[in-house]
This record gives C-alpha cells, sequence and structure tokens, in this order.
C-alpha cells in the first residue's frame, strides 16, 4: 500500500501527459477528415486548448510556474482569438462550405498512420538516454507536426492551410515544453512569431480574395512561373 | 556587454519604426540609405574587436565575416533600391504607401539577419532567421500581381516546412544539450554546446542535424527543396531579389554551418561532410541543366544562385583548410556579384518592360551603359577570370581534386554546363535584333560598379591581411 502511495503520483503525471498528448493527436487525425470549415476552426480550438492544458500540466508536475504563461498565451490566442479571428473572416468571405481534399479520406487516413508510426520508431530508437516523459512526449509532439504537414498538403484551401500551419506550431510548443526548462524566451518568440505569421497569412488570404473571388489554391496554381509566354511589364 | 554589437541590431529596428512614420518616399529612401551606411560603418568596428562570447551574443571571426558581408550589400543594395523605388513609382506599379511599408521591411529585414547571425542561442537564431523570412515573403507579394501572390504563398508554405522542422532540430540540440549542461539557458548557448560537444549524446545529434539540414537547408535553396526559390526571386522586386540571393541564402547557410561545426566535433556523431557534399553536387548540376529552359532573366539568375549555394555546400562538405577558405571566398564573391547582376537586371526590366528573355535583346544597342554592366556580372558569375569568382571556383576545384578526383570533376562539369547556359543567354541578351519599345531610366551604376570593381580586385590580388582573416574563419570551421 506505501508503495502504491509512492509511486502512484508519478504514475498519474505520466498517465495525464500523455492522456492530453494523445489527444492532440487524436485532434490532428480529426483535422484530416473534418469536412466542414466551421469543424475544422472547432476542432482547431480544441487541440489549442489541450496544449494549453498539456503545457499547464508541465509546469504544474515540474514545479515551473513560467509555463503557466506559454499556457495561457496558447488557451487565450490559439483556443479562443484565433479561430474567432477565422470564424468571422469565413462568415465575412462567404466561404463557410464544405473544403476539397485532394486525397480521399481513408487514403489521407492511412498516410496519417504511416507518419505517427514513422514519427514514434524514430524518436523512441534514438532517445533511449531521455527520460521517458520525454521521449514519449517528443515521440507524440514529432507525430503531430507530421500529420499538420499532411494536412497541409491534403487540404487545397487557404483556410484550412492556415489550421494546418497552426496546428505544425502547436506540435512545435508540445515538443518545446516537453524538452524540459526550454528558456521562456524562446517560447514567446514563438508565439510572437506565429501571431505575425497569421496576420501575413490573413492579408494574403483577403488579397487572394480580392484577385480570384475564391481562396482556393489551385486559382494560383494556373499562372506557373516560366510556362506563361507573356510577359507582365517588369 | 558590447555596444557596437547591439547596435548592429538596433541601428535597424530604429531605422525601420523612423522610416514607417515618414509619408515621403524621397525622403525615405535616403533614410534608408543612410541607415544602412551607419549599420555598415558599425560592422566594419568588429573588425577591430576581440571577441565576444555572452549568453545571447557571440562574435568570432566567422560571424565578423558574416556581418560585414551581410551590412555591406545590404548597404548597396538600399543604394540601388532609391532609384530603382523611384522609377516604379512614377510608373504606377507602386503606390507611395507601400514604398513606405517597404523600407521599414527593409530595415526590419536587416535587423532580422543581423540577428540570426550574431545569436549565440539557437533558439535566438532560429526566431532572427524566421523573421527574415517572413519579411522577405511580405516583400515578395508586395505588387500583389497573381503571379507575386503565387510566388508568395508557394515560398511562405516552403518556408514555413523549413522553418518548422528546424525549430524540431533545435530542440533536439536542446535535448541533447540538456544531459550535460543541466536544463535551461546553457544547453541553448551555441559557445557552451560546442565546448561540451564530443559528450553530447551522438544519436539525438545525429537526428537533430537531419531535420536541420532539411529544414535550414530549404532555406539555402539547395535541391530538391528550392522550388520556392526562382518564384520568389522573379516576382518580388528587384532589390529583394539582390538580398534574396545575396544574403538570407548565406545567413540559412550560415546557421547550416554553426551546426556542422557542432555535430563535427563529436567524434561518436555521423560525417556532416558526405551528406553535405551529396546535396551540394546535386544541387549545382540540376541547377546548372535548368539554366537552359529559364525564360524569364530572374528566374535566370535565381538557378545560378541555386548552382553557386550548391557548389558552396559542397565545398563546406569536403572540408579542410583549403576548402573551407574557397567556400568562404566563393561565398564573398557570389554574394557580390550577384546581387551586383540583379542590380543590373533590375534597370534592364525596367529599361525593356519586361523580363522575359525574349524581350530583352540587342542590349548593347540600345542601353549601352547597363550592357556593360550585366555583360561583367555575367562574366564574373560564371567563373571566368579575372574575376574573384574564378580563383574561388578555382580553389575549390583544385583542392578537391588533390582528395577525390571523381568528385572535382563531377562538380567542374556542373560548372562547365552552367557556364555554357549562361554565355549562350548573355550572347542573346547583349547582340540579339533589338525587339518591342524600350524606356528611359535613371539608372545609377555606382552600386554594381563598387560591387564588379570588389570581385575584379579580389581576382588580381587578395591582400595579406584578408587572407589571414579568411583563414582564421576557415580554421573555425575545421
Amino acid at each position: 500500500m506505501t508503495l502504491a502511495l509512492d509511486v502512484a503520483p508519478v504514475m498519474v503525471a505520466y498517465d495525464v501527459a500523455h492522456f492530453l498528448a494523445g489527444m492532440m493527436l487524436v485532434a490532428s487525425f480529426m483535422l484530416l477528415y473534418q469536412d466542414r470549415i466551421f469543424a475544422v476552426l472547432n476542432t482547431f480550438a480544441a487541440q489549442a486548448m489541450l496544449l494549453a492544458l498539456a503545457v499547464a500540466w508541465q509546469g504544474y508536475v515540474h514545479h515551473h510556474p513560467d509555463l503557466f504563461i506559454t499556457a495561457a498565451m496558447a488557451f487565450g490566442l490559439k483556443g479562443i482569438v484565433i479561430p474567432l479571428a477565422l470564424n468571422r473572416m469565413v462568415v465575412r468571405l462567404g466561404i463557410h462550405r464544405d473544403v476539397d481534399q485532394a486525397v480521399n479520406v481513408a487514403s489521407s487516413m492511412f498516410l496519417g498512420l504511416g507518419l505517427t508510426s514513422l514519427a514514434l520508431l524514430l524518436v523512441l530508437k534514438v532517445t533511449p538516454g531521455a527520460s521517458s516523459f520525454t521521449r514519449e512526449g517528443l515521440a507524440l509532439a514529432l507525430a503531430v507536426i507530421l500529420l499538420g504537414f499532411l494536412m497541409m498538403i491534403t487540404r487545397r484551401n487557404a483556410v484550412t492551410q492556415i489550421v494546418g500551419f497552426m496546428s505544425i506550431e502547436n506540435g512545435l510548443i508540445l515538443a518545446a515544453t516537453g524538452a524540459r526548462g526550454m528558456p521562456l524566451v524562446v517560447e514567446v518568440s514563438v508565439a510572437f512569431s506565429v501571431l505575425i505569421a497569421l496576420f501575413v497569412f490573413a492579408v494574403f488570404v483577403f488579397r487572394i480574395r480580392e484577385r480570384f473571388d475564391s481562396v482556393e489554391i489551385e486559382y494560383l496554381d494556373r499562372v506557373r512561373g516560366d510556362r506563361r509566354v507573356q510577359g507582365d511589364g517588369r | 556587454m558590447n555596444v557596437s554589437v547591439w547596435a548592429i541590431a538596433v541601428i535597424p529596428i530604429a531605422a525601420g519604426i523612423l522610416l514607417a512614420l515618414i509619408p515621403s518616399y524621397r525622403v525615405g529612401a535616403i533614410g534608408n540609405v543612410l541607415a544602412s551606411g551607419l549599420t555598415f560603418a558599425t560592422s566594419l568596428s568588429f573588425l577591430a574587436m576581440p571577441p565576444v562570447v555572452e549568453d545571447y551574443v557571440i562574435l568570432d571571426s566567422l560571424n565578423t565575416f558574416f556581418v560585414v558581408l551581410n551590412t555591406l550589400v545590404g548597404f548597396t543594395t538600399s543604394a540601388f533600391s532609391a532609384s530603382y523605388i523611384g522609377h516604379e513609382i512614377e510608373t504606377g506599379r507602386l503606390t507611395p504607401l507601400f514604398v513606405r511599408f517597404y523600407h521599414a521591411m527593409f530595415q526590419a529585414m536587416m535587423a532580422a539577419m543581423n540577428i540570426a547571425l550574431l545569436a549565440n542561442n539557437i533558439g535566438v537564431m532560429w526566431v532572427g532567421l524566421e523573421l527574415a523570412t517572413l519579411i522577405t515573403v511580405v516583400m515578395v507579394g508586395i505588387y500583389r500581381t497573381p503571379n507575386a501572390l503565387e510566388a508568395a504563398w508557394k515560398y511562405f508554405i516552403l518556408g514555413i516546412v523549413g522553418i518548422s522542422l528546424a525549430f524540431f532540430g533545435t530542440i533536439l540540440v536542446y535535448l541533447a544539450g540538456q544531459g550535460v549542461l543541466g536544463e535551461g539557458l546553457p544547453a541553448m548557448t551555441w559557445s557552451k554546446l560546442l565546448a561540451s560537444a564530443p559528450k553530447l549524446d551522438a544519436a539525438l545529434l545525429n537526428l537533430a542535424f537531419i531535420f536541420l539540414l532539411v529544414g535550414y537547408g530549404t532555406k539555402v535553396g539547395l535541391a530538391p527543396l528550392h522550388a520556392w526559390l526562382p518564384d520568389a526571386h522573379a516576382e518580388g522586386p528587384t532589390p529583394i531579389s539582390a538580398v534574396l540571393s545575396g544574403l538570407l541564402l548565406n545567413v540559412a547557410l550560415f546557421a547550416l554551418l554553426r551546426f556542422k561545426m557542432l555535430i563535427a566535433a563529436h567524434p561518436g556523431a555521423l560525417k556532416p561532410g558526405p551528406i553535405m557534399i551529396t546535396i551540394g553536387l546535386l544541387s549545382l548540376i540540376f541547377a546548372a541543366f535548368m539554366l537552359y529552359q529559364r525564360r524569364d532573366i530572374k528566374r535566370l539568375f535565381a538557378y545560378s544562385s541555386i548552382e553557386h549555394m550548391g557548389l558552396i555546400t559542397f565545398a563546406f562538405g569536403m572540408g579542410g583548410p583549403l576548402a573551407n577558405f574557397a567556400g568562404l571566398l566563393h561565398m564573398v564573391m557570389h554574394s557580390l556579384t550577384k546581387s551586383a547582376i540583379f542590380f543590373a537586371v533590375g534597370h534592364v526590366a525596367q529599361a525593356k518592360g519586361t523580363q522575359q528573355l525574349s524581350g530583352i535583346r540587342g542590349l548593347s544597342v540600345t542601353n549601352p551603359g547597363l550592357a556593360v554592366g550585366l555583360a561583367f556580372g555575367v562574366i564574373a558569375i560564371s567563373g571566368l577570370p579575372p574575376f574573384g569568382a574564378f580563383m574561388s571556383e578555382f580553389l575549390i576545384l583544385s583542392s578537391t581534386f588533390a582528395r577525390e578526383p571523381l568528385l572535382a570533376l563531377a562538380a567542374a562539369f556542373g560548372l562547365l554546363v552552367a557556364l555554357g547556359a549562361l554565355l549562350l543567354r548573355l550572347q542573346n541578351i547583349l547582340f540579339g535584333t533589338p525587339t518591342g519599345p524600350h524606356h528611359k531610366v535613371s539608372a545609377s551604376s555606382l552600386p554594381w560598379m563598387v560591387h564588379l570593381s570588389l570581385v575584379l580586385v579580389a581576382g588580381l590580388y587578395l591582400p595579406a591581411a584578408v587572407i589571414a582573416w579568411f583563414q582564421k574563419a576557415a580554421e573555425l570551421l575545421g
């Protein structure tokens, strides 16, 4: 009984951290198959809130109070402000309809499974020295990052590509906080640069909308560098 | 705490804020030149300075060299940009408001690159490169034509992929450092990581290097991750093409070199050399062949940048004092020559009203001044004597030939293929029958003249002090 009491807090710390990181991975898989734009945004918001919980949990367990700032930023910005802003943008631009997929759901799920196994095999193989707390968290984070890439590739819509990019960023922050004691300055600047990137993205989406009357990326592909013949006056 | 080291980042930031507040584009352009000149002057003071190693800042002979090159090209580009932007306003391609934004962003980009170069913290270095990338994305899209938007979008997506992978690599390096240096700042401080490199975990370092190579390699424009580079060069304003080719690629390669030094200092880790040689050669030969199919003059020189970055990566992959020396020398020659070419190309495209090679013919008749500049630039970049690139390419090839004759042959083959393509195009541009209308441009030829005369002097005679400086930097690279 005494033994169980000693071990229990560590086990719980483990389980909760893995549970939260695992849920983020599940959210990444959901992002792959959601076909309505609002559902994509909601799933992303859920993932960001899970990230905030995961980061806060790390801060609590390892007594790193500065991680609470990171968690608060993830919760406020990525969990609430950005999804709401994107939501408004989608409504204003009138693009709330189904999202085209370049690859069908079954194949993108299989690709996702493949990438997840790759991430687990890769990270678990090369980090036998690190604590299992770190290495498993890192493996899950890499899986989230790779699934974000997959989403950016398979979704042919500017807004879903933004979401893909931000879910990559979620994975990066999960990895950064999993690596214990990484200086706060890095996380702050990451969050800051994400904001700038988002601003860039938003400006683009508006411009693309203005020029093409659509935010489908395929419209951009019709003009391809060298293959066009006419000059454009420069 | 060293004032002038911090000033190199603070001057451009302050200037950027000021420029954003100045409504007149003429004053803005002059302010841009002044601020870049001031930054350059400050960087010259580094030459007389002993090495600095602090928690966040490092100054050794390697990055002194990069900072001086960076601020010099930034300075001349701002001078070129002043005459270029004036024409863009006259033709209505840019409004004064956008020019104001452009000047502010130019300074911000210079600041971000200087931060990346001087950072001793691998996280801060990453942030600097990411900021510089995001700013250039905005600049590439500044004309807001469909082509510019497509180019900027492609650049953005590939840039994000590269940046994320590099960040993951950075975390892995931190994890490797954490095992030895403990949690917190020291494990992210490059100089401390290097000092304890042999004790770091080899497997983690290996995995980290792969992520960093792919991540930062995307920014260097190494094949097969180069897809963004030609588009970004072709569709943005020409001063930005000059800065991209001349500076940003260098800064990204510099970041990669820092980590190469780290992994090379560990006896049990994988050898970075062969990987860099392979990627470098692949980029060199691939880009050399791609040169033949280009129809757009800025794309032509963008592919030539991929070719040269490939050669430089190849040289650093070979390693050793001589190859590193040659690699650094070639980096300078390429930066100076390629930005000079873009200065000339910018005015050529304005004079001819097109970037298509089919529309740019008979330049020696219509614009003799620009024709001379472009001709000297292309001769210099093809590695013909008496320009500096001849010497650096010769050094790379001869030092490789002494160790790996087959690799030297492969590199020489790529260089010859590229030489053929460039001379073929140059002949059409200069001596073809003039077609289409052409406009008067008030081109300032001073920037490219300064660059090309530096390259010429370097080709004829390198002062002993400069050689000693390069050797010190090459030694650091190991």
